[in-house]
């Protein structure tokens, strides 16, 4: 302190050196007030850091867009060997679970409103000896399609079960004009869930947290009085909020390193990249979400609101529209463009691209900048509100 | 029992007077319901294929032109090197890389054989699964006509052949917005009624108010069933708005079941969530308390309700935590009700464990509340 | 003639090894206007707390209105009234409407309610402010309603705890003034204050340090038997080797 002080006694008309320096002093005093309130209180600091660790868990082991152990239903009016064999590959496959065999096919249906079927397989009489005889025999899929993704894809499965039972029949000659694929999966050659969900699983927890506590903080103090105290005394405004966001800054931090952690140990993720760029954008990612924090504590008085707002008003949309729970292309045009003001989307994009293709800055400097932009927007629009209404 | 009737009158006093929470519990909700369904869909479509060239024959440009014609594939991005299609994916440009090598026409005729290289973008893993078979069926198919062309066969088929005749029943439209509305609605109906719940009750703790009753000779259950009811009829109130108006102007589904089901399967479940708050309530000690807890597993009970990941996909300990969400039923009912039309026999099960949940979840919260410091 | 309507023996509460109350003991009269003083966190609130039947002791025995604290708490509810010191109002309701809602809560006949509504109004001049919500009424009114509320089921005795805080002398003064109204109606008052000054105006006080009551009689005796000349020096002797004062 002291050869700070003597700065100002060497570069004269420099007190502005000394004045930040007290204001630093203020700051921390703040902030490490701050930091009591959070960690006194144990049922938010649960929530605080055991949300990232149960979604990592959630997501990693128990949450997957893979279909399997659907419920099938077995139709066979031929019984014989074909038959059987064709649902022994049922039997067989980790997608279908066989939980009914039926006799009639008024069955059918009301096995689809007692729910516990997905997909019913009809095979017809005499199918063996039609497929050897006729070269030409029919099998029918029905699937439960009101819930038409999972009726593609398992009409999907069952149809390449059929066709590999098809094809390994030994009254297939040897073809000619064979055309072969090699497939090579980039990325994630076990297709494991973890690499499209840990990013936005990143996402999802910065941009909640951040919002909903720095929020509910701020407004607190405007609800119990305690925000009037602090505005007349001659600490600036701006250190005051700048004290409420700080703590969660480094906690969203501690809980980046706490994702990735859990993410590389429990789930085998890779980290191709570099983990300092992934750092610097999570921070970035942070301040965005903190911003539009304070945006929401400028825009009421009471907690119950900015709870509610905060939860109500950004949980489903963020997880939507972010992309790692449905794919953006899918959507309808206008859903695209407002997924694009949703700055958990550009991170996600940024998170893969790090993380799991190993790219550089170069690549996404564009979404860097996007993601900057709407920090620098954001903070922008709380700085009037602000003056606004102290004025 | 008059009692009860003042506590009601006075929330809904207090609740049509804050103006800022009223958008919140109707229009937030409902504006949710009309975007979100639109953006759920897991469907697989709009991969882009970059395709890489390298034999420019007859047979390449066919097979070229079956990819881009087939409908499955947005577009085919051409480049002349694969490193160019590999520049692609990693700006997310592209999906799948098809190289075809040179001298493809020419093997396929003079050795009968040839191998051609495909490339996926596998961080998603299920559209890489399902990009990868629609890239090989078509490639079958292709291969097929070609030994058709070359082999001239006749109407018998040189192998047995079964044919795969699909149907899909109770959505024949395949819209997946019939299947995401009641769920996504179940969602909205949830959050509101605990989570609001909760956070009231809170904030009497905090102001002094309910000090201030806990004086008077009230009964403990009359002060619950004073908060439980009012918030009762307004999740009976977004529900019906929800169905009713949103999905049935806007998305045209009509329940096929038994409404009046429905509504009694609301009504316990209802019970259920609201005592659930209730139960938050008694824990926390301040409104951010609330929030965080509410949180957190309100969160869970959305990830783990079926709405975005099917259960049965899920590991044992996983689906046991499904069991005993109280959202997964509740989805499960609306799904079934509304687009199956499925009865009280079918749904039994699911009655009976909701009003185990409803009776244990109020009644553990009203032990909590009858303590006295 | 004059009976006991609150009666303590030995009552304690304790936290842990904390004892906030340590085996108090005493009587309150019918009709008196007892004073409960002590520094804060001498165990005031916590006492009276146990009175209200807000809080169960942990010994000793105490019975309100010749109910039992133990097992008659809601008998005990039904025949006092209190006031806490944060006034805890529906700031988002008007006043009318904190009087209609907490006379509905104390089971009054609607016809009741109409009529001590009007008479409160009418006698704590409230009426001006009837229709406004509590969210915008300066703290002196407030006071005034959430000892309204207190004593709109006619109640034996009513519980004031600290109800003068954060309020001006004038403000003050009249607020004991309403106090008188209510204790010539025959209310009993039961009032915690750590105001010494308003100790002057009761009938007996008691006074308490470290939980444990120190004095227990009219002011006029205190001073007398303390050779002070306001309570404030009373206090202040008591008080000298109090462990616990404030926070």
């Amino acid at each position: 302190m002291k050869f700070f002080t003597n700065w100002r006694v060497v570069l004269k008309g420099q007190e502005i050196k000394v004045a930040h320096l007290f204001i630093m002093k203020q700051l921390l005093a703040f902030i490490q007030k701050e930091f009591y309130h959070v960690f006194r209180d144990r049922k938010t600091l649960l929530m605080l850091f055991g949300l990232p660790i149960v979604q990592i868990i959630l997501f990693g082991f128990a949450l997957t867009n893979e279909i399997k152990n659907s419920g099938i239903a077995i139709l066979d009016y031929a019984k014989d060997e074909a038959s059987q064999q064709i649902i022994n590959k049922f039997e067989a496959s980790r997608n279908f679970e066989i939980k009914r065999n039926l006799v009639s096919i008024n069955q059918i249906n009301e096995s689809f409103k007692a729910g516990d079927i997905k997909i019913a397989i009809v095979i017809p009489a005499n199918f063996n000896r039609d497929l050897l005889h006729e070269h030409a025999a029919q099998i029918q899929v029905i699937a439960d399609a009101s819930d038409p993704n999972t009726a593609t894809s398992l009409t999907a499965y069952a149809t390449s079960i059929i066709m590999e039972f098809q094809r390994e029949m030994p009254e297939i000659k040897q073809v000619p004009y064979q055309i072969s694929t090699e497939v090579r999966m980039l990325y994630n050659p076990e297709l494991k869930g973890a690499p499209n969900f840990v990013p936005g699983v990143m996402a999802l927890v910065l941009m909640l947290i951040g919002v909903m506590m720095t929020a509910v903080s701020i407004v607190r103090e405007k609800e119990t009085g305690t925000m009037e105290i602090l505005l007349v005394s001659p600490f600036k405004p701006f250190l005051v909020i700048l004290s409420k966001a700080i703590p969660y800054l480094i906690i969203s931090i501690v809980n980046v390193a706490i994702i990735l952690t859990l993410s590389v140990w429990l789930l085998d993720m890779p980290i191709n990249g570099s983990i300092a760029l992934l750092f610097a954008e999570s921070i970035l990612l942070i301040i965005t979400s903190l911003s539009l924090g304070l945006l929401i504590s400028t825009l009421t008085d009471s907690q119950q609101t900015a709870m509610l707002l905060s939860m109500m008003g950004m949980m489903l949309p963020t997880m939507l529209f972010t992309g790692f729970m449905f794919p953006i292309e899918n959507m309808p045009v206008p859903l695209q463009i407002i997924s694009n003001i949703v700055p958990a989307k550009w991170y996600y994009i940024i998170v893969k691209s790090i993380m799991i293709k190993g790219l550089g800055i170069s690549m996404i400097w564009k979404e860097t900048l996007i993601l900057a932009g709407m920090s620098i927007v954001l903070i922008g629009i709380c700085f009037k509100k602000f003056n606004i209404r102290l004025s | 029992m008059r009692t009860i009737r003042f506590l009601i009158e006075k929330e809904f006093m207090q609740i049509f007077r804050n103006k800022s929470l009223l958008p919140i519990l109707f229009i937030v909700p409902i504006i949710q319901l009309l975007v979100l369904p639109l953006a759920a869909d897991y469907e697989v479509k709009g991969i882009t294929i970059s395709i890489v060239d390298h034999d420019h024959s007859s047979y390449s440009r066919d097979l070229t032109a079956t990819i881009t014609s087939s409908g499955y594939f947005k577009n085919a991005a051409y480049s002349g090197s694969y490193n160019e299609s590999l520049l692609l994916i990693e700006k997310d440009k592209a999906d799948i890389i098809l190289e075809i090598p040179a001298g493809f026409e020419k093997n396929l005729v003079r050795e009968n054989k040839d191998e051609l290289f495909i490339a996926i973008n596998a961080i998603n893993g299920v559209k890489a699964g399902l990009g990868g078979a629609y890239v090989s069926r078509i490639i079958n198919q292709f291969n097929a006509d070609i030994r058709l062309k070359w082999t001239q066969v006749p109407t018998f088929n040189a192998e047995p052949v079964i044919e795969v005749v699909s149907s899909d029943w109770f959505n024949p439209n395949m819209n997946y917005k019939y299947f995401m509305v009641p769920g996504i609605l179940a969602v909205l109906v949830t959050m509101i009624s605990s989570y609001v719940c909760a956070l009231n009750i809170v904030k009497e703790k905090e102001i002094g108010t309910i000090e201030q009753i806990n004086v008077t000779p009230i009964r403990k259950m009359h002060f619950i069933l004073g908060k439980l009811i009012p918030f009762l009829i307004i999740g009976m109130v977004v529900f019906s708005l929800g169905l009713f108006v949103v999905a049935r102007f806007v998305y045209h589904i009509v329940p096929v079941g038994s409404i009046l089901l429905l509504y009694a399967f609301l009504f316990i479940y209802l019970i259920a969530m609201l005592g659930f708050g209730l139960l938050i309530s008694t824990y926390a000690e301040t409104q951010q308390q609330a929030m965080s807890i509410a949180f957190f597993f309100i969160m869970i009970f959305m990830l783990m309700c079926g709405l975005f990941t099917a259960i049965e996909s899920m590991p044992a300990w996983a689906q046991i935590i499904a069991q005993i969400n109280p959202v997964t039923y509740f989805i499960q009912v609306l799904r079934m009700i509304i687009l199956k039309g499925s009865g009280f026999n079918d749904l039994r099960v699911h009655f009976m464990v909701i009003t185990i949940m409803a009776i244990g979840l109020n009644g553990w919260a009203i032990l909590n509340y009858r303590k006295t410091t | 003639m004059s009976e006991k309507v609150i009666s303590t023996n030995k009552l304690t509460k304790s936290f842990g090894d904390f004892i906030a109350v340590n085996e108090i003991t005493f009587d309150v009269m019918t009709g008196e206007i007892f004073g409960f003083l002590g520094a804060n966190g001498a165990g005031k609130t916590t006492a009276m707390r146990m009175l209200c039947g807000l809080s169960i002791p942990t010994s000793g025995s105490a019975t309100v209105g010749g109910f039992d604290v133990y097992h008659q708490k809601e008998l005990i509810k039904k025949n006092i009234g209190y006031m806490s010191q944060k006034f805890s109002l529906y700031e988002d309701l008007t006043v009318l409407e904190n009087i209609r809602f907490f006379g509905g809560i104390y089971g009054l006949s609607n016809a009741k309610i109409r009529e001590k509504s009007e008479e409160l109004l009418q006698s704590l001049e409230l009426k001006e402010e009837a229709k406004k919500l509590v969210k915008g009424l300066p703290i002196g009114w407030k006071q005034k309603l959430a000892f309204a509320v207190a004593i709109i089921h006619q109640p034996k005795i009513v519980f004031l705890d600290e109800p003068t805080g954060g309020v001006d002398p004038v403000t003050r003064r009249q607020f004991w003034d309403l106090i008188y109204a209510a204790s010539s109606n025959g209310i009993t008052i039961f009032v915690t204050t750590h105001y010494m000054d308003e100790a002057e105006y009761c009938d007996r006080i008691s006074m308490m340090v470290d939980g444990s009551i120190k004095a227990l009689d009219t002011p006029s005796n205190l001073k007398k038997q303390y050779q002070a000349n306001s309570m404030d020096e009373v206090f202040y002797q008591l008080a000298r080797g109090a462990k616990r004062s404030g926070d």
